[in-house]
């Protein structure tokens, strides 16, 4: 067993946690208050679709977004010199799309289920607009927010077909821990697998109560 | 102290077109749910914009669809007292009450002191709302609206979340504590108890429309419309037409019956107020005016006074609207001689003329 992959895996969940966090939450925010409804479900369609496709299209699209052929890529490599595809920053970018509808929807369940009456109230009492997004509707859809924060987190700790095809599987670059448990597997070594498994079930297990124990808590705040 | 009210506004389901005035008084807005009350306190406090018209509180344009104004809620120094309170739950009761407050801490902590003990919430400023109890939680609102010293004062259905064992103490402790306030208030109910105690004036609302505006003592004593007859309680209403001048035939309850007003050609409707049926002795009758003879169909017994339901005598088969209903005193129900006949008197001046 090797350590480079948990590692590889850790900072990869971590980068894409800090951009899922913030896209997630500003897209919550921007969906929350479009007043059409029909813009509403298709924007809400086009956010949400990454969770439900297959990981390896997802791939397939950012390949023809990221592909060196491709504007996007061309234009990072020629004047950047950056080559996104099959390095580390791609298990980022991988991460983040997957993870991201599900930071979006908790952020925006959780922005809706805040009762409206507090945020006029708020209006009302001379709280500017931002003042209201700190401190009221914040604060009141933390619970959610952080759960589906975490949950965002699991997911991009878990990332495999998207990254599988865009990251690719270089040994102490791309190779997450779902990428070194399918090597060691297809290398026959099923007790290597064995250890990365129960290294991934540790760390999700604990993600999962740890989402639990923070809607309890903020649950209890207010009795 | 003013405030001019004259907007439309297309919601859902119905068409709000209001236009009020109210000068230093304390207004009440009485309508049924869902006819656009609270819409119109939204309207004014800038949470809800109108299509149409102009609110002007204290010469100061609030909202003006015609030159393109329209303030935003934290312009218009209105205060709003939800039906819930939204008081912020994470934040204690000081930080609910000096949320808004753009002072230095010290002067902040004065001022929120100060409205706490007028508001006699000593000691609960680092409490949380969910520890409060209904009616603490309606003067940590009422402060923090007040904190502000807004140029008008809303209050939507302000008692309508307390029990009422609750409902009749807090209101004399909200009369108290508005006191403290001197600008305009405008209160939201559908309770005409609460209006004909707290407002001078009086608005009334049918399906979104204001459709009568005046001094509340005089709405009730002539309601002029079917639906402000029975928003303020009037019981007992038939359609009618026009027999004489100050005589009308209720259809109903196949009734002529005489009225102390004028009987114009718009009057559609008759109405009695069920305490405005006095029970007579007939040989004792001084006043012979729309005596009639009925007999009881049901009586309730209530707390503290029977509902007593009478119909014309076609043995008990009298449809639901024949029957008229008359509340009448316990004492003076348990004085009546037994075996007694129901007889009852109405007063020309009760005899209220609806469009």
């Amino acid at each position: 067993m090797q350590l480079s992959p948990i590692l590889i895996s850790l900072k990869t969940a971590s980068v894409a946690i800090f951009f899922t966090f913030l896209l997630g939450l500003f897209a919550a925010q921007w969906v929350v208050k479009i007043q059409s409804k029909k813009v509403k479900m298709i924007m809400d369609g086009i956010l949400t679709l990454p969770l439900v496709l297959p990981p390896t299209v997802v791939g397939f699209f950012l390949l023809f977004v990221f592909g060196v052929n491709r504007p996007l890529g061309r234009f990072l490599l020629h004047y950047l010199g950056v080559r996104i595809i099959f390095s580390w920053p791609a298990t980022v970018i991988a991460a983040v799309v997957v993870s991201f509808p599900l930071m979006y929807r908790s952020a925006r369940g959780a922005f809706e289920q805040v009762d409206q009456n507090l945020i006029m109230a708020a209006r009302t009492l001379r709280l500017s607009e931002r003042q209201v997004f700190w401190r009221i509707l914040m604060p009141q859809a933390l619970p959610g927010v952080v759960g589906g924060g975490i949950l965002a987190f699991a997911r991009g700790l878990g990332e495999f077909g998207a990254t599988a095809m865009i990251a690719g599987n270089i040994e102490n670059r791309t190779r997450t821990l779902p990428m070194a448990i399918y090597s060691e597997v297809a290398a026959g070594n099923m007790d290597t697998a064995g250890y990365y498994v129960i290294i991934v079930l540790t760390i999700s297990f604990l993600v999962v109560v740890l989402t639990n124990y923070v809607s309890i808590k903020e649950g209890n705040h207010e009795k | 102290m003013s405030l001019m009210v004259d907007i439309e506004k297309k919601v859902k389901g119905f068409h709000l077109k209001v236009s009020l005035e109210t000068e230093g008084d304390y207004l009440g807005i009485l309508g049924a749910s869902g006819s656009g009350k609270s819409m119109t306190l939204r309207c004014i406090a800038g949470i809800e914009t109108p299509d149409r018209g102009r609110i002007i509180l204290n010469d100061k344009v609030l909202f003006d669809a015609d030159t393109n104004i329209n303030l935003m809620p934290q312009q218009r120094n209105t205060g709003y007292l939800f039906q819930n309170y939204a008081l912020f739950p994470h934040m204690t009761v000081e930080e609910n009450i000096g949320i808004g407050l753009r002072l230095p801490e010290k002067n902040r902590n004065e001022q929120v002191g100060s409205m706490m003990e007028a508001f006699q919430l000593q000691g609960l400023g680092k409490k949380f709302p969910g520890q409060l109890s209904g009616g603490q939680q309606q003067r940590v609102a009422l402060a923090r609206c007040l904190v502000y010293k807004p140029d008008i004062l809303m209050l939507d259905e302000p008692f309508s979340a307390l029990d009422a064992h609750l409902k009749e103490q807090l209101q004399e402790g909200v009369r108290k504590l508005l006191k403290l306030y001197d600008g305009d208030v405008l209160m939201v109910t559908h309770s005409r108890e609460e209006v004909y105690s707290f407002c001078q004036k009086l608005v009334v609302f049918e399906e979104g429309v204001s459709i009568l505006y005046g001094d509340t003592k005089a709405i009730f004593k002539r309601p002029k419309y079917h639906a402000v007859a029975r928003l303020t309680s009037c019981k007992n209403i038939s359609p009618c037409y026009r027999v004489s001048d100050h005589q009308v035939y209720a259809m109903n309850w196949d009734l002529v019956l005489t009225s102390a007003d004028p009987v114009t050609s718009a009057v559609k409707y008759v109405g009695v107020r069920a305490h405005d049926l006095h029970l007579v002795n007939e040989r004792r009758v001084a006043n012979r005016d729309n005596l009639i003879r009925w007999n009881m169909n049901k009586v309730i017994e209530d707390v503290f006074e029977y509902h007593v339901y009478l119909d014309k005598g076609d043995a008990g088969k009298a449809k639901a609207d024949a029957i008229l209903l008359c509340k009448v005193a316990k004492e003076k129900w348990n004085q009546r001689a037994l075996g007694e006949e129901v007889m009852v008197n109405i007063p020309r001046e009760a005899v209220l003329l609806l469009e």
